[in-house]
This record gives C-alpha cells, sequence and structure tokens, in this order.
C-alpha cells in the first residue's frame, strides 16, 4: 500500500484564482498585500505503480491545457517546494500551509475520484482533497490570523504547516458492541440537569424528571439509544414545545391564555380561511407534512417550505448554508408521495460586511466570511441540483453578528393524485441515498440551543457537509419510483436522522429498526450514532414488501444505494435492533405524547409613540443639543439609502445563482433594459406546455419590531403579498409560510413579542384571504460571550419572514418593473402616510421615534384586487412595489431599470394627512415613508380612464410622467400657507442613483 | 418529414434534460432520456437514434474538472460507439456541461486522453455566472447554425472559458471555421447588418468568461458535433427573454438550434 500525493498548479502563464482571491480576502482582513500562491491536490491510499498514477495525474485529476501535475509518495521533497522558486527562480522565503478536510468529514470531490479511479480499472483504498498555500513568511499571529480566519475553518478542516507525513487516511475504526444504559432513575435534579448537559440533549428539568418516572415506572434504566430518541423528538426543533404550547399571554389589551399558540393563531387564520371559502378552498396539506400543500392547476398541486439552517450556517458557513438549501429540497421531495422541486429561495441576516474585525465578540467568524460561505453554500447545493434560485433577500444588522440567519425554501410540483402518504402496518423501512457517518450528531438538538463563543469546539459534529449530486441522483430514482407506485409514503431524514424519520412515520403504526443494516461510511459508528446521524441526502420510504425487488432495481440501475433497514411493525412501540439484540423497546405514544406541556408566560408592553428625533448619543454631552434632526440634504439622504446595504443591488448575490434552468424563467430577479433593476417576484412556469405561472417573493422588516411587533408581522405579510401583486399574482390565490426567528423565548418579554406578531399575523391573514400552509420556527437566538470579565449576550432583533407564493393564470399577463416609455403616466397607489418610524431615512440620518407602518387591512384587501383587476387586463406597463425607502427609492428603481427619466409631483401624492395639516418637512414623509400597500404604477395615456376606473375606492393619484431625459427630477410640494412655486427638490441623473444603488455590494 | 429520434443522455447530476428534450420535441423531434448506465450497458442503444445530445448540468458533481469523469467514460467505453454515430452522418449536440463532456471526451477535437488539444476551464472571474449574452455566428459549417447569424440566450457556468494547447492549434480551428460561435457585442437596431466578426478580445462581461477568440462554441470538422457553452433550451419560448415585457418577441432565438438539427434528417 502507498500514499500517493498528486498536485495540481496552474501551467506557466495561468492565473492562479485561488491565490489570486485568497489574496484579495486577506487583504480585505486587513493583512495587507500577501503574495500567496496555491496548488490543489489528492492524496491517494492504495497498490496504484508510479506508471499507474502518472496516468491519473494526467487523465484524471489535471486539466493538461492549463494545469501541470507535480506526484510522488507523499513526504516527496519536490511537492513542497514554493511554485515561486520551483523552475529555479529566486524568489523571498515562504511558508507551505497544508488544508485538509478533517477524518470523516464529507469529501464529495474524493468519492468521486474514488469511483473514477476504479473506471480507470485501478483500486484506490481511500482519497483526500487537499490544498496547499505558500505565503510570504509572516510573523506567527499573523500567520495564525491568516489559517484561522481565511484558509481553514477549524470545525471540518485540519491545517498542517509545512510537509505532509501522514501515513494512511482511510477512517475506519473498530467498534466493540456494547449495549449502553444510562443510570436515570436515581438520579438527583442537579444530577439530571447535568447528564441532559452533558449528552447534549437540550433537555429541560421537567422533562428529564418526567423520562425519569418513566423508566421508574418501568423499573428498568433507559438505554442510550432510548435517552437519545427522546432527546431528538422532544427538541424544539423537532416538536415546536415552545410555540405549540400553552402560553400565558398578556398586552395592553388583556390576558390571553393559548392552549397551543401556534395553533390558535397562525393555523386558526388558516382554518377560517378554508372555511369561508367552502368548496372553493384550495388549501389541500397545511401544516401536517414536510411542506404545505396547495391546488395549482387540474393536474398539479405545488408544496412549499421554508427553512431555517442558522446554527450550523453560523459555524460553518458553506457547509450550514449547503446543507440547509439540500434539507428543504428532501422537505418538498418528502411531502406527500414526493413533490419535484421547481425552485429555490434563500434569505439571509448577517452583520454588515464592513465590520471592524477588532469590534467582533470573540468566537464569532466576520461578517464578511459568513456571507462569502453562505452564497457560496447555497449556489453550489441549487446550481447542482439543477432548481433555479429564484428569489430572496439580505438584511443587515449589526445583532445578527453572533447568530446570522440563513433561511432556505424550496418549491415542488406534484401530481394531485401524490399530495397524500400513509404507510401500511408491514411495510419495509428502506434507506435511500447517503451512507451514514458521524456527522452531524446532536444538530436538532444543538440547533435549539443558545450559541456561545464556545459553541465552535463542542459542537463541531453538528456540522454537515452536503454532497448535492448524490440528492440529484436520489430525486431522480425517488420520482420515478413515485410515478410507478413503488412505495406507500417518503420523508426525509432532517434533523435527528433515521430516529425522526422512522419515529414520525411509524408514529401511528409501530417499527422495528435493524440499525447494523444502515450502510455506513466507514466502520466504527455505534449503535446509538448510526440512529441519530444527520448526515445528509438520505430518504426513509416505506416499501410494501412485493414492490422492493423493483425499487432495489430501479436504485441499483442509477446507482442510488437503497437498503432495507427495519419493517412497520403494528405493535405501537419504537424497537431497535443491532445484529439481533434490542438495544431500544420503546411505547410510541410516550414518544411522541408524553413530553410534559409546559406552560410559560409571555408579555407584551407597548413602546410609547415618540417623535421622529435624532437617536440618543452615549456621550452626556450631547443631551444638551437641539432635538431638531440635523440632516443632510434631501439628495444626500436619498443616495445614502440607495447606497445602504438592504437596498443596494445583490447582483453580486443573484448572478451566482443559476436562475434560468428548468426552462420555466419568466420573471428574473433582475430585470429592465440593462438586465439589471430589482424584480418585486420572480415567476416562473413549472410546466413547461402549459402558461400557468408561480409566482415568488418574501417580505421582512425587523427594523419595525423595535415600535411593535403586531405591526412589524403585518407589515411583511402585506409586503411580501404586495411583490406578488405588482407582478401579477391574483391576491385571492396566494398563500404564506411564516419563519419567526427570535431571540431567548424563555423571557416572557421575548416570547411575547412574539405572540404579538402572531397576532398580528392571524388578523390580517384573515382579512386577506392569505392562508399560512407551512413554516418553521428557530428560537434562542443569542449569542453570549464573555468581555472584560463580564457575560456579554447580543440578541437578534425579532425576525418574522414571510414567504408568498403566488399564481398568475397565464404569464404574458406579468408585468416588470422598469419604465418602458416616455410619455407615459405614473400614478401612484395606495395612501402616504406619516410613518417614518424604523424607515431607511431614519437609519441614515442617525434618528430614532416617529410612527411605524401600520396596515390598513381592509383596505389593503381592496386595493391588492383593483391593481391586479388593471393588471390582469393589460392597463399597465410596470409596475414596483414601495418599500424600503418609500417613493424616492421605487421611483429611481424604475427610472435606472428601464433607462428612462421620471418627473414626479410630491403636491399630488395621496396622503392621509391632508395638505393644510402638514408641517414643514412633509415631503421627506412624502418621499421617503415606508407606509405599506402602495405601488408605483405606470400607464399609458390611453389606458387612463380604464385604469382609473379599475382603482377607483383605493386611494390613488396621478403625480408624474416618465421622461426621456435620464434625470428623476421630483418636485417639492407647495407648503399649504406659502405660496411659492415647486422647486426640484430632487433632481439626479439616473446613471449616479443607479451608481450609488449598485457600488456597495458590487463584490 | 419523417421524425428524427433525439437521445438525451443524462448521467448523475444532469440536470438540463427535461428542457433539452422540451426543446427538440417543440422543434418537431422525438426526444427521450436515457441514464449513461444504460449506453454503458449496452452501446448500441445509440444506434437507435439520429441526433445525440448531452445536456448541461453538472455531471459528476463536475468534481476534478467540469465533464471529466463523463468524458473519460466515453473514452473507456463508449468511443467506438461514439465514432459509430459520427460516421453514420448523425448529429451530436453538447450543451453547457455537454459542451465539456465533448471536449474531455475528444469526441468533438479527437485527441489522446493525455495530450488533449483544447479545454473549457474555471472562468477568468473566477466564479460561476449566470447572464444573458449575445452570439454571432461565424461561417456556416455548423448543421445547427444554418441560417442563424445571432443569438441571445443565458449562460450559466463556471468552468466555459475555451482554451486551446496552443496558438497554431486556435489558428488551425479558426482557419476551419470550426470556431462557430462567438460572444459578440449587443448589435444596433438592424441586428443583421451590424453583425461584425468579432476578432479582437472582447471585455467582460461581453466575453463572459475571458474564452479565447471569444470562442463560445465549437464544432467538429464535419460540421454535425456541435457543443456550446450558452444555453439555446432555454429560450424557446418568448417570455423567457428577459426583456420580453418591453420588447416583444415572436418566438425563443434558441429554437431554431433545433429546428435545424431536426430539419437536417427532414
Amino acid at each position: 500500500m502507498t500514499l500517493w500525493e498528486v498536485d495540481i498548479h496552474p501551467a506557466p502563464g495561468e492565473p492562479d484564482l485561488l491565490g489570486r482571491s485568497t489574496a484579495a480576502q486577506a487583504r480585505d482582513l486587513g493583512l495587507g498585500d500577501l503574495s500567496i500562491r496555491t496548488a490543489r491536490g489528492y492524496l491517494v491510499q492504495g497498490d496504484i505503480s508510479g506508471e499507474d498514477m502518472q496516468r491519473l495525474a494526467r487523465e484524471l485529476f489535471a486539466d493538461l491545457v492549463v494545469e501541470t501535475t507535480r506526484f510522488g509518495k507523499i513526504g516527496y521533497d519536490e511537492l513542497d517546494v514554493d511554485p515561486a522558486v520551483y523552475d529555479g527562480n529566486d524568489a523571498p522565503p515562504s511558508t507551505l500551509i497544508h488544508v485538509l478536510p478533517k477524518p470523516g468529514v464529507t469529501d464529495p470531490v474524493a468519492d468521486s475520484a474514488l469511483k473514477a479511479i476504479a473506471d480507470f480499472g485501478l483500486k484506490a483504498d481511500a482519497v483526500c482533497t487537499l490544498r496547499k498555500y505558500w505565503v510570504a513568511d509572516l510573523p506567527a499571529d499573523r500567520l495564525k490570523l491568516l489559517t484561522t480566519k481565511l484558509l481553514a475553518n477549524d470545525s471540518i478542516e485540519q491545517v498542517i504547516l509545512g510537509p505532509l507525513s501522514l501515513k494512511r487516511i482511510d477512517v475506519s475504526s473498530t467498534y466493540q458492541f456494547e449495549a449502553q444504559t444510562v443510570q436515570i432513575t436515581t438520579l438527583s435534579d442537579e444530577a439530571l440537569l447535568a447528564l441532559s448537559k452533558v449528552r447534549t440533549l437540550s433537555l429541560t428539568l421537567v422533562e428529564m424528571q418526567t423520562i425519569q418516572a418513566h423508566f421508574r415506572q418501568l423499573r428498568r434504566e433507559p438505554t442510550d439509544a432510548e435517552l437519545e430518541t427522546i432527546a431528538q423528538t422532544w427538541s424544539e426543533h423537532c416538536s415546536h414545545k415552545t410555540l405549540a404550547g400553552m402560553i400565558d399571554y398578556r398586552d395592553e389589551n388583556g390576558e390571553r391564555k393559548f392552549g397551543n399558540m401556534l395553533k390558535e393563531t397562525i393555523f386558526a387564520a388558516t382554518q377560517r380561511i378554508r372555511k369561508e371559502l367552502g368548496k372553493d378552498d384550495w388549501c389541500v396539506s397545511v401544516f401536517k407534512d414536510n411542506a404545505g400543500i396547495v391546488r395549482f392547476d387540474e393536474r398539479f398541486n405545488i408544496a412549499f417550505k421554508v427553512e431555517t439552517h442558522n446554527r450550523p450556517s453560523a459555524i460553518e458557513p458553506y457547509g450550514g448554508a449547503n446543507t440547509g438549501v439540500g434539507g428543504v429540497i428532501r422537505d418538498t421531495l418528502g411531502t406527500g408521495m414526493g413533490a419535484k422541486p421547481i425552485c429555490n429561495t434563500d434569505i439571509f441576516c448577517f452583520a454588515p460586511p464592513d465590520m471592524p474585525a477588532g469590534e467582533l465578540p470573540p468566537g464569532v467568524l466576520h461578517p464578511r466570511r459568513v456571507m462569502r460561505g453562505v452564497v457560496s453554500g447555497v449556489r453550489d447545493y441549487g446550481n447542482r441540483m439543477g432548481i433555479p434560485t429564484v428569489n430572496g433577500a439580505i438584511y443587515f444588522d449589526e445583532r445578527y453578528v453572533g447568530n446570522p440567519l440563513v433561511f432556505c425554501g424550496n418549491v415542488g410540483l406534484i401530481p394531485r393524485d401524490q399530495s397524500f402518504k400513509e404507510p401500511r402496518p408491514h411495510d419495509l423501512i428502506v434507506a435511500v441515498g447517503g451512507r451514514t457517518g458521524r456527522d452531524g450528531i446532536h444538530g436538532a438538538t444543538f440547533s435549539s440551543a443558545e450559541l456561545t463563543s464556545q459553541s465552535e469546539k463542542v459542537s463541531g459534529g453538528a456540522v454537515q457537509i452536503g454532497n448535492a449530486i448524490t440528492e440529484k441522483m436520489v430525486m431522480d430514482v425517488l420520482l420515478a419510483a413515485r410515478d410507478r407506485g413503488l412505495y406507500t409514503a417518503v420523508t426525509d431524514c432532517g434533523a435527528g436522522g433515521f430516529s425522526s424519520a422512522v419515529g414520525e412515520m411509524g408514529g401511528e403504526i409501530g417499527a422495528e429498526v435493524w440499525l447494523d443494516k444502515a450502510p455506513l461510511k466507514y466502520e466504527g459508528l455505534s449503535y446509538t450514532e448510526i440512529w441519530i446521524s444527520e448526515a445528509q441526502e438520505r430518504m426513509v420510504l416505506s416499501v410494501p414488501e412485493e414492490k422492493w425487488p423493483q425499487l432495489d432495481a430501479l436504485c441499483k440501475s442509477e446507482n442510488v444505494e437503497a437498503t432495507v433497514i427495519g419493517r412497520f411493525e403494528p405493535t405501537g412501540r419504537l424497537v431497535l435492533k443491532y445484529h439481533g439484540t434490542v438495544v431500544a423497546d420503546m411505547d410510541m405514544q410516550f414518544l411522541h405524547d408524553g413530553r410534559p406541556r409546559v406552560e410559560r408566560k409571555a408579555v407584551y408592553e407597548p413602546i410609547a409613540e415618540r417623535r421622529l428625533q435624532k437617536a440618543e448619543c452615549k456621550t452626556p454631552s450631547s443631551n444638551l443639543q437641539s432635538a431638531i434632526p440635523n440632516l443632510q440634504s434631501t439628495s444626500d439622504t436619498f443616495l445614502s439609502i440607495l447606497s445602504s446595504l438592504n437596498v443596494a443591488s445583490k447582483e453580486w448575490v443573484i448572478r451566482q445563482y443559476d436562475h434560468e434552468v428548468q426552462g420555466g424563467s419568466v420573471i428574473k430577479p433582475l430585470t429592465g433594459v440593462a438586465n439589471d433593476g430589482p424584480s418585486d417576484a420572480a415567476v416562473l412556469r413549472p410546466v413547461l406546455s402549459s402558461r400557468r405561472g408561480v409566482v415568488i417573493s418574501c417580505g421582512m422588516n425587523p427594523r419595525f419590531g423595535e415600535f411593535d411587533t403586531y405591526h412589524m408581522a403585518q407589515s411583511g405579510i402585506d409586503e411580501a403579498v404586495r411583490n406578488c401583486v405588482a407582478v401579477g399574482a391574483d391576491p385571492s390565490r396566494i398563500a404564506i409560510l411564516d419563519n419567526f426567528c427570535w431571540g431567548y423565548t424563555e423571557r416572557p418579554e421575548t416570547l411575547g413579542s412574539l405572540v404579538r406578531a402572531s397576532l398580528g399575523c392571524y388578523d390580517l391573514a384573515v382579512v386577506l384571504g392569505t392562508p399560512f400552509i407551512s413554516g418553521k420556527d428557530s428560537l434562542n437566538n443569542e449569542y453570549s460571550y464573555e468581555a472584560n470579565g463580564q457575560r456579554r449576550t447580543i440578541q437578534i432583533p425579532p425576525t418574522l419572514l414571510i414567504s408568498a407564493m403566488g399564481q398568475v393564470d397565464d404569464v404574458s399577463r406579468c408585468v416588470t418593473m422598469d419604465l418602458k416609455s416616455a410619455g407615459n403616466l405614473l400614478y401612484q397607489v395606495g395612501a402616504t402616510k406619516d410613518e417614518l418610524g424604523g424607515s431607511h431615512y431614519a437609519l441614515v440620518n442617525g434618528l430614532s421615534g416617529g410612527h411605524v407602518p401600520k396596515v390598513d387591512a381592509q383596505l389593503a384587501k381592496k386595493t391588492f384586487a383593483a391593481l391586479h383587476q388593471a393588471i390582469s387586463s393589460g392597463l399597465v406597463r410596470a409596475c414596483h412595489d414601495l418599500s424600503e425607502g418609500g417613493l424616492a427609492v421605487t421611483a429611481a428603481e424604475m427610472a435606472f431599470a428601464g433607462g428612462l427619466g421620471a418627473k414626479i409631483r410630491l403636491a399630488e401624492v395621496p396622503s392621509s394627512t391632508p395638505a393644510v395639516e402638514r408641517r414643514e418637512g412633509f415631503d421627506d414623509v412624502l418621499l421617503f415613508s415606508e407606509s405599506n400597500t402602495r405601488f408605483l404604477v405606470e400607464v399609458p395615456h390611453a389606458n387612463r380612464l380604464h385604469f382609473e376606473a379599475a382603482l377607483a375606492g383605493v386611494p390613488f393619484a396621478h403625480i408624474g410622467e416618465v421622461t426621456d431625459g435620464g434625470r428623476l427630477q421630483i418636485a417639492a410640494a407647495p407648503i399649504a400657507h406659502q405660496h411659492l412655486p415647486p422647486t426640484w427638490l430632487v433632481d439626479l441623473d439616473i446613471a449616479t442613483l443607479k451608481e450609488a444603488w449598485q457600488k456597495p455590494l458590487r463584490w | 418529414m419523417p421524425t428524427p429520434r433525439i437521445i438525451v443522455l443524462r448521467a448523475p447530476g444532469s440536470n438540463c434534460d427535461q428542457e433539452a428534450a422540451f426543446a427538440f420535441e417543440t422543434a418537431g423531434g422525438k426526444a427521450e432520456v436515457v441514464h449513461l448506465n444504460r449506453a454503458l450497458e449496452n452501446p448500441k442503444i445509440l444506434a437507435a437514434a439520429q441526433i445525440l445530445c448531452i445536456p448541461g448540468g453538472f455531471s459528476y458533481g463536475d468534481d476534478m474538472s467540469a465533464g471529466r469523469v463523463f468524458g473519460n467514460q466515453i473514452r473507456h467505453h463508449l468511443a467506438g460507439a461514439m465514432q459509430d454515430f459520427k460516421a453514420a452522418g448523425k448529429l451530436i449536440l453538447g450543451i453547457c456541461n455537454g459542451f465539456q463532456i465533448l471536449i474531455k471526451s475528444g469526441v468533438l477535437l479527437p485527441d489522446r486522453a493525455d495530450e488533449p488539444i483544447a479545454t473549457l476551464t474555471n472562468n477568468d472571474s473566477g466564479k460561476f455566472e449566470c447572464r444573458w449574452i449575445n452570439l454571432a455566428v461565424e461561417g456556416s459549417k455548423c448543421v445547427f447554425l444554418q441560417g442563424i447569424q445571432q443569438l441571445y440566450v443565458p449562460i450559466a457556468h463556471a468552468e466555459g472559458k475555451f482554451v486551446a494547447r496552443d496558438e497554431a492549434t486556435l489558428n488551425a480551428l479558426e482557419r476551419n471555421a470550426q470556431l462557430c460561435l462567438r460572444y459578440c457585442e449587443e448589435s444596433g437596431a438592424n441586428p443583421k447588418s451590424e453583425i461584425r466578426s468579432p476578432k479582437s478580445f472582447l471585455p467582460y462581461p461581453i466575453n463572459p468568461n475571458g474564452a479565447q477568440r471569444n470562442t463560445a462554441g465549437v464544432c467538429d470538422e464535419t460540421g454535425r458535433v456541435l457543443g456550446l457553452m450558452p444555453h439555446p433550451e432555454r429560450h424557446i419560448d418568448p417570455t423567457q427573454h428577459p426583456r420580453w415585457t418591453r420588447e416583444k418577441q415572436e418566438r425563443g432565438d434558441g429554437l431554431a438550434v433545433f429546428e435545424n438539427a431536426v430539419r437536417f434528417f427532414g
């Protein structure tokens, strides 16, 4: 057996792309201009001759047109020579840094290489990928900064300075079976809590006591597998015990007791809407399967799910986001009898990427690195799966520094008669897809805990690495098997692995699982590790015994591994065996219904409304300063808002996603004359032979949560719905999803703000007739660390993502947001109110207070319906919603996207404040207020009367025209008591506006 | 007109097979998606088709390099079947990953595995990019591009930079009219009269990846085998055009590529 190393270098004259980007990122980190050379390489272990190895190096590993190879037995001197001196040149001394995956971490390229080597008729025992960096000599501390902050991620990779001295790279170890029990029946309360902590069970004392009582009654100790199964099943991640629990809520309107908070708010809204729709109900399956399902057309339904993958992304942004996408795709694949994924949507919350490294709390990754990693992770999984990523948003706030949020959504298309599943007694339990390894142990329980600066160390096992191609292969065979009727039920292996998938699927029946049958990535896993591993790309099927040979053959024909690992036995028990020995035997009912119900307290104290004013400064002297805001000029404020990170163009991100694959793209994320204006929503045709479209959009306003989470929630719904309506979606067919990401909900005030948001959701969804069909929460998003001997905690702002899925009968009726023709009229639909609280106007001017935007629910319903009528009648040429930055930003985006100018008269803008009551400065309200339910609409002259007739009964006004001058000109409203002629408050070139908008994130 | 049969050959990680088949069907062909394993088990099945299409995607993860593993499988197991297919006067189309596979397998530009003639390597930008680009057809050698002067279609790739082994190879390919599809500047109001042969190297993002001689597509000596990085199957319907709401389209630009292939057997 030999351990070979093959290194791949750029050929002379070819660019070193990895070296170049590493040097650029080192500069961002403040390490100055470093000279960095790189190579990528492979370690190959096996009985392979030098001649064969040379062939592999040239014909498999290297691309000889642009690359050269060096290879030899590991430790061969020449492998480690700096490319700068390799050809005999002089160069200053450098340090060689090797980066390798840690043993056991998924290495998809190495897996492919193993198979590709076999295709040459050769046999390797193991392959491992590596990267090599030669860096000009650096002081030790800066070298450490470079390796830990940039070159390697300690949670999945190891760094070796200097030559490699490995002997072998296979990670198998032997496992000696021994059934383990855990002493619990005699433990004190303190010891119970300690046990929960040391095993990362994340169970509370009451829950531990319940388990203790259960096993006392059984007169035995639980096995480790039993204890772990209970912890997984009862985890926040799997059971939503907080939000679906009893909550005693109090706010200014009095007290309310919830038996199941989610059921009585979010679900209740859907139930009421469905009841009111009666026979026209278009919901199919809500809040019970992995994704919500609604009716699409005569043949198909559509499913939608949005997941959070926050904790793993904080620790390993690439792998976390990668597996977040992989996980949510499995959710729709595991919905009903399996939906075909048709598009992805990804929303992120990060700290600003320009935060100085010195201001970061200890233990967090730099937000720029988090953002790069997350975007790459989403890109690589979605693109490889061949699923277009069509919609998203990025929200920046410093409080996400320790808890970045990553929301991954997937929409699936499913034949109507395949929308439900039912496993049958005696069906086989079949695992399909990836093998089981030690990756992701305790993901479900870890994700329910608070992150600390130590998390990176203790939870390395919770990080998974995805392999999108494995999942694509699973998807291909699964959809074929579905259409051939080869199984009765399917679900994904997500958090909790087999324990959750089998436990859920067999909950009503009972199951026996033979853990030794599960195919492993490497030997040495204990039965409990097999049971709770969160290794990726696995699905579980319930297969009638007579169908198994056909399913087995289908999977083999596409090189997908499928294994019988047990049987659904009608016993009501969950029995686990390892080589015939029973290692767990539990009552399904205790598992699913035994969790003690905890009553939590929730309090909401309304915040007194304050007028808009300069935010309080921390220095005492500033208190003496004038309370009158000292603002920038209107134009400067305008440009600052366009350049603020939440508003600025996300083209750098969007271009890295394939938003065209599957060939159904109708409205793309970027649109307009130069394909770079921001669309309100994405539209695609999932059935290529049909004109019917799916519309995807989202809404999120964490800044409004500081005022009142009720209005924040309603604003989020209004934003998601109006984005859908803006492109042409029918407002009576929009389904919505909720994703709550909140702080530590054991605190009554934090939970109270969440309950209040849920009440807002109920009230608005019911009026708009937009049912919630699925949701997911992520609680305890706080980051704790020590600074100057004190414990500090950063709590994320309350963050509610609303995702919307609309439909259009005929995509050719859709409209985009770019201005089309000079001379057309501009209408504002919806009234502007004095609502600058939480606005980007306040943000860029350092203001606090003000009124937070509210939603007039009845008027919103009417407005959406009227505008849809106008759009679907073909009266509208362009439409864009008013959101962050208000009318000013909307007008600018429409103008530069269309390459046209516009004239707007603020005096004409519809507003709830009568002209006589407007004070000086009200123009800023008209320009920048972020009031809900508003649109700016381009209408040809010829359609004027029909458009105005369609909008009868809702606030709207003709406020300007499209011009071909290439300038955005906004006239101030004359102040009532001063009869002055209107002046240009804003007169800016669209190129200037566009540059302000594009520059900040043009990476 | 007889209906030609098309095999769209997918492998683990292929992902543009459905829309490629749909494009051929829209053009009047009869398309069937077949797993590579079926061809490896029995290379003769390819002979049943008149057109072979290797679609886009990430076959085998594009691990090692794009198209490498699929390309090697052709070199090791299907070289004869491919040779027969070409010799029978049939058509082969490789789109995006399919182009990478046709190059890496030596099907498009016959070569030795350890002495490749050309490659498609990492974009100069160093990243995957999805954007719409303008293409100009050079010469009239390629069957798929007959009668087409320009195309507006999207690219979506990380490894699309065409690089030949050396200048002499590049010159020979160009002389032989095999560099048949080039990235070009957006043409003006009257595109047909303004198409200029893009001789000089065009800047990013007009040439989105830094390809030599702005090469977006290459055909073999016969003009019956075409590989191209852009995706004509993603512009079949007018509403796929990114500006369809402002520039009304009658049909998608890419459809002509598939119609030419089907018509070749008419």
